[in-house]
């Protein structure tokens, strides 16, 4: 028996609390147990330099990931949470939405922004898996809708980061209906030929599975990430039997024809841009060949 | 006749109707006043006891074993039905069944969610749970429908899409999203009726159109009562609560803007007089595509992506 058990996993500071990190502070991989400086950690965009772990991180570190110097405009930040439904069950919705506010300091489970990656103007959202779950409502919804929107209005091609748990129980149907909203918004995009790369984290499971992020142009995601549409205990419990090594995660996915690639989250900015470089260069002179034309070549 | 547990004191009033009328027909004693005492009677409970149900109880009527299924409507509504089955790449899913038919000289496509009868037929059905080569079955149809420009009708009655090893390998979470996607921008008339149980995204996969219509009894939510129960209060126990909390009636659908119409069931449920059920459903059905035919078809793609894009509540505080 061990002296200590680590009874949480990852990291559990607040990003508004995060300070710059004196040296002398550590972080130990929850996969290797290897200890790293927290600088060394964090330069390796929060990949493990041992083993390459990848840590779940929020909104922030992908906003800092993706955009050129971390610049970018946010969009629609003051849309919150309501309650519709007025749902209770241990606690009042309404209660949980203020805990989380206040634990994460964000406004619900999603950040949409537009900025510059490597020089194209790009529209992303971000979803915080740490306000309750990452769970997609009302608000999630609409702010997914709103940054297609943007995207379809501003011809720029669109990253949605994706991380929850799926849709949130507490809005019921409203939740459910999130999923149908947003996949006909990108039906939208889809029409206008515009890019769309569904960037995949762990987890990224149920509802949210089931409609935007499972419709990239581009499935692209980060190594060993839980995916997929039931969860992992609900399966086993149906089967009665334990789930193959690997089952639902990113390997599996890509082997079963789901993900078009896996990279890096060290990679990740020079891989995507890599792609939307490719379909910027697309365009395509065509001429349409007349009889006289035809004849022409025929005689030559 | 299978009883439902509210529905005890009906059950009892059938047990005395059923003595009665043995007494009735060995023809000693004349009970003939008190046969239609106990039929006024019958009717008056079961009209009492369907006036308020709570959102549990209609969950329960939505299960009912005896309640008509896709396969019954389509019989009882349509000629010419042809069913066409598989996905063309994996399999024919017997989850989700479906089809051409005429429902009075006008063409269809119909096809819906199919729980099974018995134990061995619930099987068979995988007790309406789809697989994802269900949702691209259900597709290639409402595709061919497009191709051809007739109207698609869906009839959703699922407990979920299928949970197991192969629906994940398949790429469950992608044939559903597909789904949504295609439906949102599929140039014929859609409707949508909720039959039964609509749980979650196993229902909305063949749940976008233009037109979503719930049977009195019947539900439609993010999650089935008993598992909405074991997540947030950890055990089965608390489903009669979570049945309230999720508002998942037809009354709380319509009332909360989800949902566009409610169709009117017999009293006592569809299962007690399927043949007047059957038959306000074909009135509806009629009469929504009457609604939707003349309707051009980019127009009709617009307004069904307006009715999902204003879905959701939330508030939008003033910018600081």
């Amino acid at each position: 028996m061990s002296w200590f058990k680590r009874v949480k996993e990852g990291i559990l500071t607040k990003t508004q609390d995060k300070k710059p990190t004196p040296d002398g502070l550590w972080y130990k991989c929850p996969s290797c147990k290897t200890p790293h400086s927290t600088r060394e950690f964090t330069e390796n965009s929060w990949v493990c330099p041992e083993c390459s772990f990848h840590e779940k991180v929020s909104s922030d570190e992908y906003f800092e990931l993706f955009f050129d110097e971390n610049k970018f405009t946010e969009l629609d930040e003051n849309i919150v949470s309501a309650d519709p439904l007025k749902f209770v069950d241990s606690k009042p919705y309404p209660d949980r939405i203020v805990a989380a506010k206040k634990k994460t300091g964000l406004n619900d489970a999603v950040r949409t922004a537009v900025g510059k990656m490597n020089g194209t103007k790009i529209v992303i959202a971000a979803m915080d898996f740490s306000f309750i779950g990452g769970s997609m409502g009302s608000v999630v919804g609409e702010k997914i809708g709103r940054a297609i929107d943007h995207a379809r209005e501003q011809q720029v091609p669109l990253i949605i980061i994706s991380k929850s748990g799926g849709a949130r129980m507490m809005e019921a149907a409203f939740s459910l209906m999130q999923m149908a909203k947003t996949s006909a918004k990108l039906a939208l995009l889809g029409q206008e030929g515009i890019p769309f790369i569904s960037y995949l984290t762990n987890p990224t499971t149920g509802g949210v599975t089931a409609s935007f992020a499972m419709l990239g142009d581009f499935n692209v995601a980060e190594p060993d990430a839980l995916i997929g549409f039931a969860g992992p205990r609900v399966i086993k419990e149906t089967i009665g039997k334990d789930l193959p090594k690997g089952f639902q995660r990113s390997e599996f996915l890509q082997e079963h024809g789901f993900v078009d690639f896996i990279v890096d989250r060290r990679e990740a900015k020079e891989q995507l841009s890599k792609l939307l470089t490719v379909i910027a260069k697309k365009k395509r002179k065509t001429v349409k060949k007349t009889p006289a034309d035809n004849a022409a070549t025929a005689n030559s | 006749m299978i009883y439902l547990d509210f529905e005890k004191p009906i059950e009892e009033l059938m047990e005395q109707l059923d003595k009665a009328r043995e007494t009735h027909k060995k023809g000693k004693v004349d009970m003939s006043d008190t046969i239609s005492q106990l039929e006024k009677k019958i009717e008056s409970t079961r009209r009492s006891l369907y006036k308020d149900l709570s959102g549990w109880q209609k969950v329960q009527v939505s299960r009912h074993p005896d309640r008509p299924y896709t396969n019954d409507y389509i019989k009882a509504l349509t000629k010419n039905f042809t069913e066409l089955h598989g996905d063309r790449n994996v399999g024919d899913d017997k989850a989700i069944v479906g089809g051409l038919a005429t429902i009075d000289g006008q063409p269809v496509m119909i096809l819906g969610h199919q729980k099974g009868r018995n134990t061995k037929d619930r099987q068979y059905r995988n007790f309406g749970m789809p697989n994802p080569e269900g949702y691209r079955k259900a597709l290639r149809l409402m595709k061919l429908a497009e191709k051809f420009d007739i109207p698609v009708i869906t009839l959703i009655d699922t407990p979920g899409a299928s949970p197991g090893l192969e629906a994940e390998e398949r790429g469950q979470g992608e044939a559903i999203a597909k789904n949504l996607l295609e439906m949102s921008v599929l140039k014929v008339p859609i409707i949508c009726i909720v039959i039964g149980e609509g749980a979650s995204g196993g229902a909305l996969g063949i749940g976008v159109g233009d037109r979503i219509v719930m049977l009195e009894n019947s539900w439609y939510s993010v999650i089935s009562p008993e598992n909405c129960s074991t997540i947030l209060w950890r055990s089965w126990e608390h489903k009669e609560q979570a049945a309230e909390a999720l508002k998942l009636t037809a009354d709380n659908m319509l009332e909360n803007g989800l949902i566009d119409k409610i169709i009117k069931e017999p009293v006592g449920g569809a299962h007690c007089d399927p043949d007047t059920m059957y038959k306000t459903m074909k009135t509806e059905i009629k009469r929504l595509l009457k609604e939707l035919l003349p309707i051009e078809k980019d127009e009709l793609v617009a307004q069904r992506i307006d009715k999902f894009s204003n879905m959701g509540v939330y508030t939008e505080e003033a910018a600081e």
